[in-house]
């Protein structure tokens, strides 16, 4: 690729930047004379920095830092943003030292989250790790002292290792306890383990981020999809278009597969015969299961729904 | 023309051809030798997911053995890219499973990856062999599980510095008992708890294991234990150092270490209490690499570690090594090369560590190989970093954290232009160069002038004006990756050399003025560059010329992209904003 020519890309009639070494912001103003803007040099008004939106009056913020510096080479004022601007700013602005979300695959159109995923909370933007003090409006506010998002430049990762250890608590992982502070404040988690028949490892859902049993049921499908289509299908990849879905949603609720799940008393029941509460209180492990396997589950159902009313 | 060169013996040729840009400048040459390169190559790498799109890359490399990846921008480390950015794994692994089923190594960096794209992995290629995923997040330890299930012949499996989803340490028992193939094995970054008796006995059964990095729920008896069945390790990470001592285990500990022969690095040593270092100190003298910085001991035990450690090559570690540790790591480790040196506190208000600027002058002066260093310090001098220039004028990569943003030489109050100044004339062979402290437009004319062969360079809270873009812009000529935050400048700089940002992989500049005008501007001039405007608020809400709060402009051939989240704007998703002028006062 050849060298920039800025010459050529004068998008905004513009000349080119003159290499004479400009040390004060007198001497800029000298060498824009002939590019047609305004008097007061290439852009300063614009691109001089303030609080609130150009155009606005705002106050000079000078850290008291630069006042004192009063050299040639530092221009003070103006055209430096100073710290606490950025601080200003960062405020608005700030995230989770890491969360985790499973964000998906939105790149091909359809994206399940996997097991346990915290609703697609891609969009929102996440509570502050860095606890941000509050922004005085002194020029002479202590800079220093105040935190800013991303600096100093150290991975979450480390900062959460220094974190942990400082507390005295080993491996203490932050996102987990985020995670599980998240899920609500009066009932934790509700993890249970599923499993499928001719699947090699089973895993993990938090019956809490489900509403009802349809949820549930479509969720599973996604999760299992692999599996299943991987018995039925010619090169046993993931589908991921709808064909392969829907086939699947007919295999679990046709009558190859069902869901069944066991209880607090041990037994194993069909999933869907009591109501979605009554499910989650007493669920403690999921298992799909082909239906032949299934057969003998029906009148212990039926039994228990007698017993209980 | 002259004889064209038979395809077999340019095959035969391009088999010892490793290096990539090598490759590339093969494949340019004609149409034939690009049919050739291309069949053959192995080993590929890009370095930005959204610069190619994985069809074109899986259909021009079919041969593809290993796959490597990078997603988002560099400062997501530091917590400046909103979550639901982007950068998902998952149409790679797709496209990828289409038309490479030989492919057998994956390497992400900073990607979304999700259980599903690791059961995807697991379920695609027959013979996969390496997975590593660094700064890696969205997928659970189930997906871990996936892999360890079914890669039969799995050999490298690395997370590293991950955020997992930790359900468990169940997904060490997912590897069957007849896989034996194991050579590198981290899940440092993991919390759980692992089944001690499942590591052991994979240990056992893995002879070719040569790494093995322990997260800090492995206790110091599962260290021991493990040791024992592996005294072979070249790394090792070890779990938590913190248990009570007792006698017994201590010379218990000593003795594994001793065992362990063909030990070269070592990390881990997570809360490492003083008592148990010296167990360390018959593995120092074939150290080459040590990473101290999870471990809060201070001096002098540091030192009595250190100055046994003669072959040391790499050293990581916090500032409670303070100046006088320095010192003695420059008269020690003569072999050192790369020193990274982090914060033990990153607040500012408890930075009172005797860490200096003369801690780095000691070691640039002892340490005649030193090419790479990471250096956090509360403030600097400028005669520091000239020392530091001449001393060492081969420095490749050089990243100076002045942790007090706009610091200048507390010993003359000046800005540290001159100090950098030094840097980019007298080491000619930067390759990464991050700058901090007080800096003025004229440090980056100095940079642009001399750092020439700069790829990489990060800067924050620096310069006065557009002046300061303009000089990177039209001087630095192998400038590849810049990343900028905090900085009074924008439009101006940006749009006048708009084209030179299609000669790079990509540029990121955050809380800078740079106009959501000036973003449209430059996205309808320059098409093969994606503008994406990261934003909370739609910027339709605002003038025009107002600042935009990021922007991660990358060259691409791929066009837009289609995944992207709400709050990042480009004008391809957002077309009925329109482009109109940039106002200009």
């Amino acid at each position: 690729m050849s060298e920039s020519v800025a010459a050529e890309h004068n998008y905004i009639g513009l000349s080119e930047f003159p290499t004479m070494e400009a040390t004060t912001m007198s001497d800029k103003t000298k060498t824009r004379d002939n590019n047609n803007v305004d008097d007061n040099g290439l852009n300063f008004k614009a691109t001089e920095l303030r609080l609130g939106l150009p155009g606005s009056e705002s106050p000079d913020r000078v850290d008291s830092r630069f006042l004192a510096l009063n050299k040639s080479s530092c221009p003070v004022s103006g055209a430096k943003r100073v710290f606490s601007d950025a601080i200003n700013e960062s405020n608005k602005w700030i995230f989770s030292t890491g969360s985790t979300t499973a964000t998906g695959d939105v790149g091909s159109g359809s994206g399940p989250g996997s097991s346990a995923v915290k609703d697609g909370k891609s969009t929102t933007f996440p509570k502050p790790a860095v606890p941000v003090k509050e922004k005085k409006s002194s020029a002479t506010a202590p800079a220093s002292k105040a935190q800013v998002v991303g600096w100093p430049p150290i991975r979450s990762f480390r900062k959460n290792s220094m974190a942990s250890s400082q507390s005295q608590k080993p491996g203490n992982n932050s996102e987990t306890e985020e995670a599980e502070a998240k899920s609500g404040p009066e009932q934790p988690c509700l993890y249970v383990k599923v499993s499928m028949e001719g699947a090699p490892y089973l895993r993990k859902i938090d019956l809490k981020t489900y509403k009802s049993y349809l949820e549930l049921s479509s969720a599973l499908e996604k999760m299992f999809s692999c599996f299943t289509i991987g018995q039925f299908g010619s090169h046993g990849g993931c589908g991921r278009d709808g064909l392969n879905e829907s086939r699947l949603t007919d295999l679990l609720r046709g009558s190859e597969y069902v869901v069944t799940y066991e209880d607090k008393d041990s037994d194993w029941m069909l999933v869907g015969d009591v109501p979605w509460e009554m499910f989650i209180c007493s669920c403690k492990k999921l298992r799909i299961m082909k239906s032949s396997e299934a057969i003998g589950l029906a009148p212990r159902v039926m039994e228990k729904c007698r017993s209980r009313n | 023309m002259g004889l064209r060169l038979p395809s077999k013996v340019l095959e035969h040729i391009l088999s010892f051809i490793d290096s990539n840009e090598d490759r590339n400048s093969v494949s340019l040459v004609c149409k034939s030798w690009f049919e050739t390169e291309r069949k053959t190559r192995k080993r590929v790498f890009v370095g930005n997911c959204y610069a190619v799109s994985p069809a074109a890359v899986a259909k021009r490399f079919p041969g593809m053995r290993s796959l490597t990846l990078k997603g988002k921008p560099h400062f997501a480390d530091y917590n400046l890219v909103p979550d639901g950015w982007g950068g998902y794994a998952w149409p790679w692994i797709e496209a990828m499973a289409a038309k490479c089923p030989s492919l057998e190594e994956i390497r992400l960096k900073r990607m979304v990856v999700t259980d599903e794209c690791l059961e995807k992995i697991a379920a695609s290629f027959k013979d996969f062999k390496v997975l590593v995923l660094t700064s890696c997040e969205g997928f659970s330890t189930d997906g871990i599980a996936a892999i360890a299930a079914t890669c039969r012949n799995l050999r490298v499996l690395e997370l590293r510095e991950c955020i997992v989803e930790d359900l468990g340490g169940d997904w060490l028992s997912y590897f069957p008992e007849t896989s034996t193939s194991l050579v590198s094995l981290d899940f440092s970054c993991l919390d759980s708890e692992v089944k001690i008796s499942d590591l052991e006995r994979l240990v056992s059964r893995s002879p070719n294991l040569k790494s093995l990095k322990l997260n800090p729920a492995v206790t110091l008896d599962g260290l021991v234990s493990l040791l024992r069945r592996a005294p072979q390790l070249t790394e090792l990470g070890t779990g938590s150092f913190a248990a009570q001592l007792k006698p017994e285990a201590f010379s218990k500990l000593s003795e594994a270490f001793s065992n362990c022969k063909q030990l070269q690095s070592l990390s881990g040593l997570w809360d490492v209490l003083p008592e148990y270092l010296p167990a360390l100190y018959s593995v120092c003298p074939g150290l080459t690499s040590l990473n101290l910085s999870y471990a809060t001991v201070r001096m002098p035990d540091l030192v009595e570690l250190l100055r046994r450690c003669s072959k040391l090559q790499k050293l990581w570690v916090m500032d409670l090594i303070e100046d006088k540790g320095l010192e003695a790591v420059a008269s020690y480790c003569k072999e050192l090369r790369e020193l990274r040196v982090f914060p033990s506190a990153p607040d500012l208000d408890e930075a009172n560590i005797p860490l200096t600027e003369q801690g780095l002058v000691f070691v640039s002066k002892g340490c005649r190989k030193l090419e790479s260093v990471l250096y956090f310090c509360v403030q600097f001098t400028n005669a520091a970093l000239l020392t530091i220039a001449r001393k060492r004028p081969n420095l490749k990569c050089f990243r100076l954290c002045v942790i007090e943003p706009f610091a200048p030489d507390y010993k003359t109050n000046e800005p540290l232009d001159k100090g950098f100044k030094a840097i980019a004339e007298g080491c000619k062979d930067l390759r990464r160069l991050s700058v901090s402290g007080l800096l003025s437009d004229k440090a980056f004319k100095y940079i642009g002038k001399h750092a020439k062969k700069v790829r990489m360079l990060s800067i924050a809270f620096a310069g006065d004006s557009d002046l300061m873009l303009h000089h990177l812009l039209s001087g630095c000529e192998s400038l590849k990756k810049l990343e900028i935050r905090d900085c009074p400048f924008g439009d101006t700089a940006l749009l006048e050399h708009a084209a030179k940002l299609e000669t790079m992989r990509s540029l990121w500049m955050s809380s800078c003025f740079v106009s959501f005008g000036a973003c449209k501007l430059l996205s309808q001039k320059m098409p093969r560059l994606n503008v994406e405007v990261i934003d909370e608020h739609p910027p339709e809400t605002r003038p025009e010329s107002s600042p935009v709060e990021r922007i991660y402009i990358y060259r691409t051939v791929a066009g837009p992209r289609m995944d992207t989240p709400e709050f990042v704007w480009t004008i391809h998703k957002n077309p009925e904003i329109g482009v109109s002028h940039l106002a200009i006062k």
